[in-house]
């Protein structure tokens, strides 16, 4: 569709009201005679809970307070497992963990309360590294630390290695837990009522995982439960599971005070209580030839899941997947593990466990081409997987790819033979402090939810036409900032053939719109955005076929198209055109094997960091970044241009900046002021390029949200390496661990 | 406990205002929960994220770190003033909508009021080096900032044609 408005640049939908000020998040808005709730929580990572008390000098019959008693239901989190329950009753398991909850009318008191409140604690052993959950002298879950395993191989690893006629590289890589940092801290606001139900209005990524919790809880039929998305100030997977958490907590404080809750998180709370990145280590033995053909990859991946086993398998899921890279490899062995420690349970970010095993695979790479004597670029381009060859886990990649030019693309923008150079001779010319680097580094990214996922979602979308010749998107997709409302708006202007401004996208509402599944796994555009132009598509055929609407898939003149809905509503009820997500043709996935079409598409990329870093501080300063990406069509190239910057800023700042200090296993730094996240001046101009798509012009669109989180921290630390001859091999790497580094090269 | 409320008399948007403030409420709160002026934004509490930047006398303030009784007789903008001064939508609230540099839109009121300041100050088209020093103090966690600097180099140059 040539004129259509898929593919280009309208403005954000929901633009003037944020450039104004007018957007309500959740903290701004009130309710008649709301309370406003805390949340107690334990200051310990691990003990035996034996009692409660009320302090003295509180007025605590003013207070509605909620222990596990009082809880409606079950007292548990409704996620994969039913390990983890909403507060806290024998056992404390996680620092910051929720005990009990309290709400007042007046907010500085409900903080006094808080204040007040004293937990009588037995300690036990806390498990809080990987190392000791590994050795399992202390076992905090099941009978092995071990949440789950899966392992997957093709070929013959073990003869492959013991080849004589290849090199064996081995290593180990790290990457430390990363908070997401939205902006807007998380909150919630309730009402209960004994009739109505529950209604809960809050910043979260996914209506329906909240109501099915809140439905669980309360014991209520579906449509007793209501679930409203408020304007969301960021998510990044921050608030897709853990929301259900607050929510509930809300729900049952509004349930025992008879008044709203509105139940806000400060800064300090969020960072500590809430889910971050999963720490991971991935072990690499690789086998190479003197040419740089990979022959074997032997791969250990382990994440740190926290104290409960929350979304952990499906994270590693995704990481296992990704591990063994975009490229050809006859012989792959993986093994993957999610384990328990006495953390706060880790969960959902940007990426969802793949970042952490791209990273280990591409600094692995670099760490094999300085073997070798390779360029860095070359022994990737070697590698690169060709159409119809097979992935890791045996996926057939039947879409067209040709990665070599994504690659040649990424290298052409960055100047990188010759910048490679002259950073070369620069380095041995200077007597100066400063060093300069340039590093690569290629990956790929499956879009939607992993394997049989999307089979079992059975997302649903619906588009509605108005009396007035408007139509209505419901779809339960939210717009957290990345452009769902726009994206959306386009799509079914197009498939409708309508202009722009006949399409509205309302805010998601669990009693308005259908469940299309989760806003997560840069499934949005590319799973519900199909959904919609599909329904869309039904709505016309529904018109057409009663004779008011003329056959075609083009442009239809609004005012025709309205008198064909007005039509259409005099005989009947509503007009609305539906769809079901249905997997493609020819996709299976084997979760036992754990092999087969582990994704229906992937998005390819390629990226360069040029870096500077000053010998003295060990500081590293990213000077330019080049991201070069396949993503199928593009729906809107500035919006899509600024979900792959904000994920390279963020990824900068997983490589360079942030750490998340654990102590006892309590977050020990859980301020913006000590746990630093790349500001105007630490991120350096971000140039992104998307390649036309493998499949031309009228490609289906793949989900792009997650992918720029995977390239740039492998593609820093090889441009760090380029520079100084260290080898580092974890992140975060701030100055402290890279002068650690630089030392240790040196001696 | 409860100290004695005060009347505090200021300029708010330009519309002179007294409010009963407790001493110890801070300038956000008292702009937030009492004149429903809810454009200025909590992130932190602490003064590091910046989502709560107005203008106070042309100069950018942290309105969580100050306390209302601090601008007595001071002249306040908020981001819902910029847009008034201007008649509607303030060129940065125009650019700032064009470049897309506003995606979840928490951490935009703090900003356009920062960049507003700059602008204000320099009165000429400024460099992107000039704009990330000017917003360093503010806090984005969605855009990586290339557009919001794009966005206010653009606005500059409109500003400064004739």
């Amino acid at each position: 569709m040539q004129d259509g408005f898929v593919g280009r640049s309208v403005p954000r939908r929901e633009g003037h009201d944020k450039v104004t000020g007018a957007t309500a998040y959740v903290d701004d808005l009130s309710l008649p005679g709301m309370w406003h709730g805390v949340t107690v929580r334990s200051p310990v990572a691990r003990a035996r809970l034996l009692g409660v008390e009320l302090g003295e000098g509180v007025p605590w019959h003013e207070f509605a307070i909620v222990g596990p008693d009082d809880l409606p239901g079950p007292n548990v989190v409704k996620l994969i497992d039913t390990d983890q329950p909403l507060l806290a009753a024998d056992e404390i398991r996680h620092c910051d963990e929720p005990v009990l909850l309290l709400a007042h009318p007046d907010r500085a008191m409900a903080e006094r309360g808080r204040a007040a409140v004293r937990l009588r604690l037995e300690p036990l052993p806390a498990v809080t590294s990987l190392d000791d959950a590994l050795r399992g002298d202390v076992v905090v879950w099941g009978r092995d630390n071990v949440f789950r395993e899966y392992r997957t191989a093709k070929g013959d690893v073990d003869a492959a290695l013991a080849d004589p006629d290849v090199v064996v590289v081995e290593g180990v890589y790290e990457t430390g837990a990363q908070e997401q940092m939205y902006i807007e801290p998380q909150g919630m606001i309730a009402q209960f009522d004994a009739e109505r139900g529950v209604t809960v209005r809050g910043s979260l990524q996914c209506p329906y995982y909240v109501h099915a919790a809140l439905v669980a809880l309360f014991q209520l039929p579906p449509q007793q439960v209501r679930v409203i998305q408020t304007a969301t100030g960021g998510g990044f997977g921050g608030k897709e599971e853990y929301p259900s958490v607050i929510a509930a907590h809300a729900a049952v404080l509004a349930r025992k005070a008879g008044h709203p809750v509105k139940l806000i998180y400060d800064r300090v709370e969020d960072v500590r209580a809430t889910t971050k990145r999963h720490p991971s280590r991935t072990h690499h033995r690789t086998a190479v030839r003197r040419d740089g053909t990979l022959v074997a990859m032997d791969i250990d991946f382990i994440i740190d899941g926290g104290a409960y086993l929350t979304l952990s398998p499906v994270v590693l899921s995704r990481g296992a997947i990704h591990s063994a890279g975009p490229y050809r490899c006859e012989h792959v062995r993986i093994r993957a593990r999610a384990i328990a420690t006495s953390h706060p349970p880790h969960g959902a970010f940007r990426g969802f466990g793949a970042p952490q095993s791209v990273f280990a695979l591409e600094r692995h790479l670099d760490v094999i081409a300085a073997r070798l004597g390779l360029d860095p670029a070359a022994l990737r381009r070697k590698n690169l997987l060709q159409p119809g060859e097979q992935t890791a886990v045996g996926q057939v990649v039947r879409e067209p790819i040709a990665l070599d030019r994504v690659l040649d693309r990424a290298l052409a923008l960055s100047h990188w033979h010759e910048r490679r150079a002259a950073h070369e001779a620069f380095n041995r010319s200077t007597d100066g402090p400063l060093r300069r680097g340039i590093g690569v580094a290629t990956f790929m990214h499956g879009a939607g939810f992993t394997g049989a996922g999307e089979v079992h979602l059975a997302s649903v979308a619906q588009v509605q036409a108005e009396r007035d010749g408007t139509l209505t998107v419901l779809a339960a997709s939210t717009e957290i900032g990345q452009g769902t409302n726009t994206v959306f708006a386009q799509i079914v202007a197009d498939a409708a053939g309508l202009p722009l401004s006949r399409v509205r996208v309302g805010q998601p509402d669990t009693a308005v719109v259908p469940d299309s599944g989760p806003t997560v796994a840069s499934r949005t555009t590319m799973v519900v955005g199909t959904l919609l132009r599909r329904a869309t598509a039904s709505l016309r055929q529904t018109l057409r076929d009663a004779g008011l609407l003329p056959a075609g898939t083009g442009p239809v003149d609004p005012e025709v198209f309205t008198q064909a809905v007005a039509r259409y509503l005099a005989d009947h009820e509503q007009l609305r055109g539906e769809a079901r997500y249905e997997p493609p043709p020819g996709i299976a996935w084997d979760e036992k094997a754990f092999r087969g079409d582990a994704y229906a598409s992937y998005a390819w990329a390629a990226y360069v960091a040029d870096v500077t870093v000053d010998l003295r501080t060990a500081e590293v300063r990213v000077d330019d970044f080049v991201a070069v990406q396949e993503v199928g069509r593009v729906v809107n190239p500035v919006l899509a241009a600024g979900q792959i910057e904000g994920g390279v800023a963020q990824a900068i700042g997983w490589a360079l900046f942030e750490q998340v200090v654990y102590r006892d296993g309590r977050v020990a730094n859980p301020q913006m002021t000590n746990y630093i996240i790349p500001t105007a001046v630490d991120t350096p101009p971000i140039r992104v390029e998307f390649m036309p798509p493998f499949l031309g012009d009228d490609a289906p669109s793949k989900g792009i949200g997650e992918l720029p989180m995977d390239g740039p921290a492998p593609a820093i630390l090889a441009a760090v390496q380029h520079a100084t001859g260290a080898v580092p091999t974890a992140i975060p790497m701030l100055p402290e661990q890279l002068a650690q580094v630089l030392q240790e090269a040196q001696s | 406990m409860t100290a004695p409320v005060r009347l505090l008399q200021c300029t708010v948007n330009g519309r002179a205002t007294a409010v009963a403030v407790a001493p110890h409420r801070t300038l956000l709160e008292v702009l937030r929960y009492q004149l429903d002026l809810i454009g200025s934004k909590q992130g932190c509490d602490k003064g590091d994220c910046g989502a709560c930047t107005v203008q106070v006398d042309g100069v950018p303030k942290l309105a969580c770190l100050t306390l209302a009784v601090a601008v007595e007789g001071r002249e306040v903008t908020t981001v819902e003033g910029l847009g008034e001064r201007a008649g509607g939508c303030h060129p940065l609230q125009d650019a700032f909508d064009r470049h897309d540099a506003a995606q979840c839109g928490f951490c935009t009121p703090g900003i356009l009021m920062a960049a507003d300041a700059l602008l204000r100050r320099v009165q000429r088209p400024v460099t992107p080096d000039e704009v990330r020093a000017a917003l360093a103090g503010n806090l984005c966690r969605c855009t990586g900032y290339t557009k919001i600097i794009d966005a206010v180099v653009d606005a500059s140059r409109r500003l400064s044609q004739p």
